[in-house]
């Protein structure tokens, strides 16, 4: 009975714990609505959103209307999704590799994924059918094939795949230097460099159709995971052992870690460290079990992408820093905190 | 018979690592495997459990080839506790033991009562019980042995297989170890170096030498003062303890 009792606290907790989330999530995702040259208070933002779905019928300003709903909120949205697919894909290499600096770049994604884009932007590729985006997105993918063949399949161990991983970060960052170099002007190589960094500047509704989709089935498939990626606690040979098609499982959660990252990385540029310091945070909160560690790293990696991305156009006025530099100076002290803690504890 | 080997071949490369190895462990018995460093043992538990397949010879679980069973059909009788398994993540005991029920539970079923007596058990058997909120990282050596023995247990299995249990265990958490393995109700096979524990605890021995078995047979059959030199090339004499009446062996300088 007393674990009976003990499950159902758990349930509120887990319920309390999820509202408040939400809460939070909608709070930043109003605060990041609401910044910027023509600053917007929450209650008209709650309620274009609630006039959209037609719960109420508030007059609001035409020209915040427009703001709302064709730059910021589609632009907070997708921020959110970005931060909650790079947390998840963070979380799951951690786990799958055993490795705590593992992250979705580990693969060579974001390297591959600006060997396409810049092959796209300088070298002209595809003719004009292929977008940038789609451009990176088949560039993330060769490396993820690359990695794949290089740590021999699914038989190499985790660290055949990190060091494949760096190998093909190597050599896909020297493709896209040699193409910047040989032909790029400079305009160009600023372009490129821009798009590096990341930026939620240019995405609108379809981006946020597109990953929306893509980072809810991710977290759907990998929560099926959940209890798979537990059993790697101690290695792959004990997972095997505890019946785990440890092949099987590996492939199928890099393949979504790889379209997570490739999704995001096409349509954002490279963000750094979200998908390395939310899953080390989200596991210091909630523990290192996947049922609640994947949702803990979605909903603590949307909030804190979105308000990174408040954060990169708050910080300088008339001027957007790229979010990579936010993340990286945002997360380094506070990683720096996690590890100070980390290490007292134990 | 619970669990047979016949005619096992496993190589690596050029290099044949388990040469022909037929054996059959006795239902609810431990048997001891026993060999130099590098003579196979570890290979030899890996395809066991299905954790490698061999190039050719079968392992049966009570007459059908572990080839033909799934890897969750194996993993609900045959468990392994394999060599310094350890992890950097912040589990509990319990949290780890209960990674045991993975194999009986389908893919979205809930926690039930019987994985819940499943874990408990172990926990008791392994005499884990009253530790068993306490961190991975907060455990001794042998507490740790002691919590991977229980998550196997929590498996229930009919065959547990062990590779170098006591390895870097203090004598009283080897001698533990043993004891908790030989009282278990179920059939073991368990790689062993220390041959006076071997001696000690086990039913039945295997020696292997270079992928093959040199001996096999009750400990006072099979650890001789020949078997010594030979196998293992030390110089020992080997007589019945007053105390167990098993072999106890003595080396000599």
């Amino acid at each position: 009975m007393n674990g009976e009792y003990g499950a159902l606290q758990g349930k509120a907790a887990l319920a309390g714990l999820l509202l408040g989330s939400l809460a939070a999530i909608g709070l930043a995702i109003g605060l990041s609505v609401g910044i910027g040259d023509l600053p917007i208070p929450l209650g008209t933002t709650l309620a274009a959103v609630t006039n959209r779905l037609g719960w109420t019928t508030v007059e609001i300003d035409r020209v915040y209307e427009t703001v709302i709903w064709d730059y910021r909120l589609s632009r907070a949205l997708v921020a959110a999704f970005c931060g909650a697919g790079l947390a998840l894909s963070g979380a799951i290499m951690q786990s799958l590799l055993r490795n705590p600096l593992a992250e979705p770049y580990v693969l060579g994604i974001s390297a591959g994924a600006s060997t396409g884009a810049v092959a796209i932007i300088i070298l002209g590729l595809g003719g004009g059918v292929l977008s940038l985006s789609g451009g990176a997105f088949l560039g993330a993918f060769a490396a993820f094939c690359f990695v794949a063949l290089l740590s021999n399949g699914t038989r190499g161990g985790a660290d055949r795949t990190i060091l494949a991983g760096v190998a093909a970060s190597q050599l896909f960052n020297a493709a896209t230097s040699y193409i910047v170099t040989t032909s790029g002007n400079a305009q160009q190589a600023r372009d490129v460099m821009f798009w590096l960094l990341g930026s939620f500047g240019g995405v609108r509704w379809p981006e946020f159709m597109l990953v929306s989709v893509v980072v809810s089935l991710g977290l759907v498939a990998c929560l099926c995971y959940a209890r798979t990626l537990d059993t790697f606690a101690f290695g792959d040979e004990t997972a095997a052992s505890l019946g785990v098609n440890v092949g099987r499982a590996r492939i199928v959660l890099f393949a979504l870690t790889a379209m997570m990252t490739a999704t995001i990385v096409s349509m954002v540029g490279s963000i750094g460290f979200v998908g390395l310091i939310v899953p080390h945070t989200a596991r210091a909160l909630i523990g290192p079990l996947h049922v609640r560690l994947l949702p803990a790293c979605v909903l603590i990696g949307a909030v804190f992408m979105v308000l990174a991305d408040v954060a990169s156009r708050a910080l300088i006025p008339q001027q957007v820093l790229p979010i990579g530099v936010v993340t990286a100076l945002v997360g380094v002290p506070f990683f720096s905190i996690i590890l100070y803690r980390l290490q007292r504890a134990s | 018979m619970s669990i047979t080997a016949e005619n096992l071949v496993w190589r690596i490369g050029s290099r044949t690592i388990v040469d022909g190895v037929s054996f059959a462990a006795e239902p609810g018995r431990m048997l001891g495997l026993l060999g130099p460093n590098g003579s196979g043992k570890t290979s030899l538990l890996r395809l066991l459990t299905g954790l490698k397949r061999p190039q050719s010879g079968r392992v049966l679980l009570d007459g059908s080839d572990l080839a033909s069973l799934g890897a969750r059909t194996v993993a609900r009788r045959v468990a392994f506790v394999e060599q310094h398994a350890t992890t950097s993540a912040n589990l509990r005991v319990v949290d780890v033991v209960r990674l045991g029920r993975f194999p009986h539970r389908s893919w979205m079923s809930r926690w039930t009562h019987a994985d819940d007596r499943a874990v408990d058990e172990a926990l008791q058997r392994a005499g884990m019980q009253d530790r068993r909120n306490e961190r991975w990282q907060s455990l001794s050596g042998g507490e740790k042995q002691r919590t991977h023995i229980a998550r196997a247990l929590a498996q229930t299995p009919t065959e547990l297989v062990l590779d170098e249990p006591t390895n870097h265990l203090d004598i009283q958490h080897q001698i533990g170890v043993l004891k908790l393995v030989a009282s278990l109700p179920i059939t073991s096979v368990v790689a062993l170096h220390d041959l006076n524990h071997a001696a000690m605890f086990c039913d039945r021995v295997i020696v292997m030498q270079q992928g093959r078995i040199v001996a096999s047979g009750p400990p006072d059959a099979v650890i001789s003062e020949t078997l010594l030199r030979e196998v293992f090339s030390v110089e020992a004499r080997v007589e019945a303890s007053p105390h167990h009446h098993r072999p106890h062996i003595h080396y000599l300088r």
